[in-house]
């Protein structure tokens, strides 16, 4: 037989919860309206890797063609990084940087790795394709195309 | 107008006026299930701080036009081995009561189809129809879901008429009226909200399990039964049922708001306004409890009714009476 004390007890508890999915009432809806609305990034959010510009010369990027990135991946994304010799210039500058991204696992190796910190995070979620080859990127393409947005 | 003058000399005025008021309640009854559709999706998402309908319309308000349009659409399925014509009679059956329960309720001073002297025990009498369809639905179904659902609401309804009928009489024993009119009449000045709080809480239980709903939606509990007595039907069938049960709860929200907090009677505003006013209040209240509490068990739904509720209402009434003798 439950006691009047019990009952007392389980109608102010009631009440309470009332008082919890109310208060949810009135505060402000935590949905977001995704393609219509984003939210910011978090900074640590890993993306696929982007060339990072050079802090002298932003028409190039920071990259020197050294291989360290494409020798260290795991998983064996990084296809090619070749480049050449510019005029005036003593480093050598990326033309062609391809990561296979369907492969790649996001470790981060290669941007811990690079000599001069040419490597980092995009931001980049909204990736979609009809063929495998849509995730083969062109750093050195992509980072142009940032260039001129 | 000189014919429809004539129409009424011929039929009568008390026809005319059921007949007008009839219809009146019909539209009133969709319109109801259309908003509460919309309100209840809205009570829903925005307890769990989401948006909830918001696409068809603005604020999503043409959301239950769309869903009415698409469930007449839909095909009406008859599983094979149904008791057919129970089958079939169950949807028609359980709108009948509902429709009833309107004639009777004051919606303003004026607004009445009829002022019956019995009025409460007509929508009693009536209400308590609506389990009868549910048995005959959950029979007719020929599924075990639909079976125990409908045997669970038959224990329920059984348990809460009662505190329900009982916690009305006291009311009744300070009117010395059954005719609805009267207590709001007698209400001027002072609501029985007041003068009958216990009553109140009481009879807002009970009507809460009286209309299945969560805490008490034991006989569609979708986790345990798929959906109880409708599990079978489909279309405008299940929108039968969907409709009875706004309106149910409509019902029992107007009962209480004529009962306990004034009815029509209000300052400034008219009188129907102030109705709808209470009445979409106490709505929102069960709505707001539906997403709040979990389902409770059965043994705890009945030992709660029969353990509690009645003889706390049966004290009430006791005391209610003896206060009144002196």
């Amino acid at each position: 037989m439950t006691s009047v004390t019990d009952i007392i007890e389980g109608a102010v508890s009631l009440i309470v919860g009332m008082g919890v999915t109310i208060k949810a009432f009135f505060s402000p809806v935590v949905t977001v309206q995704y393609p219509r609305q984003t939210i910011n990034i978090t900074p640590r959010f890993r993306g696929h890797t982007k060339l990072v510009a050079d802090d002298e010369k932003p028409e190039r990027t920071k990259c020197i063609v050294c291989g360290m990135c494409e020798r260290n991946c795991p998983s064996k994304s990084i296809k090619r990084v070749s480049g050449e010799k510019m005029e005036g210039e003593k480093k050598k500058t990326a033309t062609e940087y391809i990561l296979d991204f369907t492969t790649c696992s996001q470790c981060g190796i290669c941007v811990e790795t690079c000599p001069v910190d040419a490597l980092a995070f995009s931001a980049d979620y909204n990736l979609v394709g009809y063929h495998r080859e849509d995730f083969h990127f062109d750093l050195v393409k992509e980072y142009e195309k940032r260039k001129k947005a | 107008m000189n014919e429809l003058n004539n129409i009424i000399s011929i039929i009568g005025k008390e026809t005319t006026r059921a007949i007008i008021g009839l219809i009146g309640v019909m539209v009133l009854v969709v319109i109801n299930a259309l908003i509460l559709t919309w309100a209840e999706r809205k009570v829903a998402g925005h307890m769990q701080r989401r948006i909830a309908a918001k696409e068809v319309g603005p604020f999503g308000l043409i959301q239950p036009i769309a869903d009415s349009i698409k469930l007449l659409g839909k095909e009406l399925i008859t599983p094979v081995n149904v008791e057919r014509p129970l089958f079939y009679l169950a949807p028609t059956l359980i709108f009948v009561p509902v429709l009833v329960s309107f004639v009777v309720i004051p919606f303003g001073s004026y607004l009445q189809v009829k002022d019956i002297n019995v009025g409460i025990l007509v929508i009693l009498a009536f209400s308590s129809l609506s389990v009868l369809s549910i048995l005959i639905a959950g029979w007719g179904s020929n599924n075990k879901y639909s079976l125990i659902g409908a045997i669970r609401s038959v224990a329920q309804n059984i348990a809460y008429e009662i505190p329900l009928l009982l916690s009305l009489l006291a009311v009744v024993f300070m009117v010395n009226s059954l005719s609805l009119k009267d207590i709001v009449e007698a209400q001027r000045g002072l609501w029985f909200v007041i003068l009958q709080p216990f009553a109140f809480i009481v009879f807002f239980i009970a009507s809460v399990a009286e209309t299945n709903r969560t805490p008490f939606d034991l006989p569609e509990a979708e986790s345990e039964l798929v959906a109880g007595y409708h599990t079978e039907y489909s279309g405008m069938r299940f929108a039968l049922f969907f409709l009875a049960e706004y309106t149910n709860i409509f019902i029992v929200s107007a009962i209480a708001t004529t009962f306990f907090l004034g009815g029509y009677q209000g300052p400034i505003l008219p009188g129907i306004v102030w109705f709808f006013i209470k009445t979409y209040f106490l709505v929102f209240v069960i709505l707001w409890m539906r997403w709040t509490f979990p389902r409770v068990r059965f043994d705890q739904l009945l030992n709660f009714s029969w353990k509690v509720l009645i003889p706390a209402s049966l004290v009430n009434l006791i005391i209610t009476g003896g206060m009144l003798k002196l």
